[in-house]
C-alpha cells in the first residue's frame, strides 16, 4: 500500500517537473511546479515529515509560487517562437551529462557505504513519545538549533531589503 | 513494509537531474530559476529519506533551513530579474550580454 502511494506521488513529481523543464510557455510551467511541489508533499507524509510536508505546501506551493506566477504575469512573457528548435539542439548536448550524472549516483547508492543502518535512537517511538514530529522538530529547533534559527530571520531581513534596494526607481 | 531509502534517493536524483536539464537547456530565466528551486527540493527529499532511513531529525532541520534560504534567494532573484526587466526589456538570458564583452 505505502508502495503504491510512493509509486504515485514520485510519478506526479517527476512527470509534472520533466512538463516544467519542456514546456514552451512560463506560466503553465509554474503551474506544473505546483503540482509537483504538492505530489513532493504527499512524499515527505509518506517519509513521517508532517513538520516538511506542512512547510512544502505553506511555503513552496503557496507563497514562492504565487510569487513566480506574479512575476511571470507582470512581465507578460511570451515564447519564442525560433526557441524551440535551440531547446532541442541543447538538449542533444546535456543529456549525456545527465545520464553520466545519473550514473554517479547510482554507483553512490549502490555501493556498501551507503547502507548505513538507523543511528540516531529517534526513531517512530522517539517522535511519538515526543508528542508527534511537528512539537519534535519545533523543540531541536528551538533547542540545539536555536542559533542557525535566530541566523535565518537575518538572513530573510536581508533579502528584504535587498528587495528594496532592487525594486526602488532610480531618483534623478 | 516501508519503501527503501534508495527508492527515495532515486527519485530525488532524478529530480535532480530535471532541473539540471532545465539550467543547461532553457534561456527564460524565470524558468531556470524554476529548475534551480527544482534541484532544491530534490536535496531536500534525500534530506528527508535519510532522515527517516537513520532514525535523525536533524535532516528534517537542514530541509527548514534549506527552505528559509531558498524563499529567501528566490525574492531576490525574482526582484533581480524584474530589475533586468526594467532595464534590458528581455529576460532571456541569450540576450542580455551585459559581461560578455
Amino acid at each position: 500500500m505505502e508502495l503504491v502511494l510512493f509509486v504515485v506521488f514520485s510519478l506526479i513529481t517527476l512527470l509534472s517537473a520533466a512538463a516544467v523543464v519542456m514546456h514552451p510557455h512560463p506560466v503553465k510551467s509554474a503551474l506544473f511546479l505546483i503540482v509537483s511541489f504538492f505530489a513532493m508533499g504527499g512524499l515527505y507524509l509518506l517519509l513521517q515529515a508532517e513538520f516538511i510536508a506542512l512547510m512544502q505546501v505553506l511555503v513552496y506551493a503557496g507563497a514562492v509560487m504565487v510569487l513566480f506566477l506574479f512575476v511571470i504575469m507582470l512581465l507578460n512573457l511570451k515564447p519564442r517562437g525560433e526557441d524551440r528548435a535551440d531547446f532541442k539542439k541543447r538538449l542533444r548536448w546535456a543529456l549525456p551529462f545527465l545520464f553520466i550524472f545519473l550514473g554517479a549516483v547510482l554507483t553512490v547508492i549502490t555501493s556498501p557505504l551507503a547502507r548505513l543502518g538507523p543511528m540516531g535512537g529517534q526513531g517512530a517511538p522517539w517522535v511519538a513519545s515526543q508528542g508527534g514530529n511537528v512539537r519534535a522538530v519545533g523543540r531541536m529547533l528551538f533547542t540545539s538549533a536555536f542559533l542557525p534559527f535566530e541566523v535565518t530571520s537575518i538572513a530573510l531581513l536581508v533579502a528584504v531589503v535587498g528587495v528594496i534596494v532592487l525594486a526602488k526607481k532610480e531618483r534623478k | 513494509m516501508a519503501v527503501p531509502v534508495e527508492y527515495y534517493v532515486l527519485v530525488s536524483a532524478l529530480l535532480f537531474a530535471l532541473g539540471a536539464l532545465g539550467v543547461l537547456t532553457r534561456r527564460n530565466a524565470i524558468v531556470i530559476f524554476m529548475s534551480i528551486e527544482l534541484m532544491l527540493n530534490a536535496a531536500n527529499l534525500s534530506f528527508v529519506a535519510f532522515s527517516r532511513a537513520l532514525e535523525g531529525l536533524d535532516g528534517q532541520l537542514f530541509v527548514f533551513f534549506v527552505m528559509v534560504v531558498a524563499a529567501a534567494e528566490v525574492t531576490v532573484g525574482l526582484a533581480i530579474i524584474v530589475t533586468l526587466y526594467r532595464n534590458w526589456k528581455t529576460i532571456f538570458v541569450d540576450e542580455i550580454r551585459l559581461l560578455k564583452g
